[in-house]
């Protein structure tokens, strides 16, 4: 199989990793033969994975060391509980002591795992702090969301506070997912089987459109390497500092205003009529003429 | 008319002054002396991108306030009382897990500018209401009725397809699935656990003294017994 042809949605988190790094460059901390699975999935008499769904350790990309998480979506929705948040979360405190050039985070995830939710909660909210900490060191990490759960729930907020996120079209980002919304408050608010409607409200165009995904690419493994590679080095030449008063302050006037322009929207293609001359067009497409035409929008 | 009773019970009769804006709250109190600044949430608010955006303002305003007047930073104590974040459409496409991180930002702004930061949980706290900012503080103390949980055991059960009376059982054993206070703090997720015969005022004050900066959550859930892989996990991948 060709490389460059490597679906990042269809691959596997291992598969994704790999090909995503330096060759053979990669070593993974806490690896399955240590068998550190879910006592708590165990408990309920489900089944286990020997990475418990999350795979985390050093490589090199581009010749720069990086640490690298990456979530499996197939193993309970990527979901975090004990042991795959302890794994996310020391390998954050890892790049505290390391220094590396970045940490990438394949983040594919609904969010908590619900078996051992409480855990799963408490979890995702030590990793928002050593997150944080690390950016205060002057570390960039870097998010990366193209897989089939996208990053949603605590995962969803995980992603919005890292230096940057790669999206591919088909990557999906948000807090509570369509199946949620539709169960609780009922088809008419959200049909979560209109496939399209779906990714106009989560997917990697909307979000990049909206600016919170800051680089758009193809579904390729290629393609998000190639984005991964071009952030670690511009972090290379400049330095990371923490967010100040005044960032802080016009983050939130730039997020005030979205809800002033968007008022009462309820589906992605009101943001394209908004933006685009030719909005009808944007679901159709490809990544670089919309990232061309985003370009002159920005 | 809003019910003050909670607030007079946890500053003091006459000990604060909050304005009340919708299911949000902020002002500012003061216990023997010493100044605080409040911001929270009430009647179990479904946090939506305005209550976002109301909590991160009142942050920032307290750090700016206490740079501009160099005073010592205040502590800032939030009071939590949500249901969870607002399930809706339009707060989805405007990217509401992006406001839910602007909160989370501001949080660690005040952290790294030195304001104490305490949470206290009033009525609930659920998931990602909860997540966004009464779980990044100093020191998370709950109030004796407060309700805290993830999903109720009905919904987990729908979810999990794992049958209400196998989790009903399981819970009696085990912390980590199940709603309560009691099984957060057995796992570190909450600090302190306020009876309704404290001295709410005298245990705030004795919290803000005793909390520090550091998460610490993995040890004291596994001292206490709740948690007994987060701590051992992170060692041994930060070891690798």
């Amino acid at each position: 199989m060709n490389r460059l042809q490597i679906s990042y949605f269809e691959a596997s988190a291992r598969k994704r990793v790999n090909a995503l790094v330096d060759a053979d460059s990669f070593t993974e901390y806490c690896p399955p033969e240590l068998r550190k699975t879910s006592p708590h999935l165990a408990l309920l008499d489900s089944p286990l994975a020997l990475d418990d769904g999350v795979i985390v350790g050093q490589a090199k990309l581009a010749g720069h060391s990086v640490l690298v998480i990456a979530q499996e979506g197939r193993f309970y929705g990527g979901s975090v509980g004990e042991v795959h948040g302890a794994k996310i979360c020391g390998l954050l405190e890892k790049a505290l002591a390391k220094k590396p050039a970045a940490v990438l985070l394949l983040a594919d995830s609904g969010g908590v795992r619900l078996h051992e939710a409480n855990a799963g909660l408490i979890a995702l909210s030590e990793i928002v702090r050593s997150l944080l900490q690390v950016q205060a060191a002057g570390i960039p990490v870097l998010a990366l969301v193209g897989g089939s759960c996208g990053a949603f729930g605590g995962m969803g907020i995980v992603t919005r506070i890292c230096n940057e996120l790669v999206m591919s079209e088909q990557g999906r980002l948000g807090l509570s997912g369509p199946e949620v919304i539709e169960t609780v408050k009922g088809v008419d608010e959200f049909d979560s089987r209109d496939r399209a409607l779906v990714w106009r409200i989560t997917g990697g165009k909307l979000r990049r459109a909206l600016g919170e995904a800051t680089v758009l690419v193809d579904d390729l493994i290629p393609a998000f390497r190639t984005a991964a590679i071009q952030l670690v080095e511009r972090y290379k030449t400049q330095t990371l500092v923490a967010d100040d008063l005044a960032v802080l302050l016009a983050a939130q006037s730039n997020l005030v205003n979205r809800r002033t322009r968007f008022e009462g929207a309820r589906d992605g293609r009101e943001i394209w009529q908004d933006m685009f001359t030719d909005s009808a067009r944007v679901p159709d497409m490809t990544v670089e003429e919309f990232n061309q035409q985003m370009s002159v929008l920005l | 008319m809003i019910d003050l009773k909670l607030y007079d019970r946890l500053f003091g009769v006459g000990c604060h002054q909050l304005k009340f804006n919708g299911l949000f709250l902020q002002g500012t109190a003061d216990i023997d002396g010493r100044d605080m600044a409040v911001i929270g949430t009430r009647d179990h608010a479904a946090i939506d991108g305005t209550i976002a955006l109301q909590i991160s303002a009142a942050i920032l305003q307290v750090v700016s306030e206490d740079t501009v007047s160099g005073k010592s930073p205040r502590p800032i104590i939030f009071i939590a009382d949500t249901q969870g974040q607002a399930l809706s459409r339009h707060e989805e496409l405007l990217g509401l897990n992006g406001y839910f991180a602007h909160v989370v930002r501001c949080v660690d702004l005040a952290r790294r500018h030195n304001h104490r930061l305490l949470t206290i949980i009033s009525g609930e706290a659920v998931s990602g209401g909860f997540l966004a900012y009464g779980m990044m503080s100093d020191c998370i103390c709950a109030l004796p009725d407060a309700q805290v949980r993830v999903m109720d055991l009905r919904a987990m059960s729908r979810v999990t397809k794992i049958s209400l009376e196998r989790l009903e059982d399981l819970a009696k054993a085990s912390p980590v699935f199940a709603p309560g206070a009691e099984n957060f703090w057995r796992m570190g997720g909450i600090h302190e656990i306020w009876t309704e015969q404290d001295n709410w005022p005298q245990r705030l004050i004795d919290a803000l003294d005793k909390a520090t900066n550091s998460d610490a959550r993995a040890a004291i859930g596994l001292e206490r017994g709740g948690r007994h892989m987060a701590a051992p996990i992170k060692s041994l991948v930060v070891n690798s």
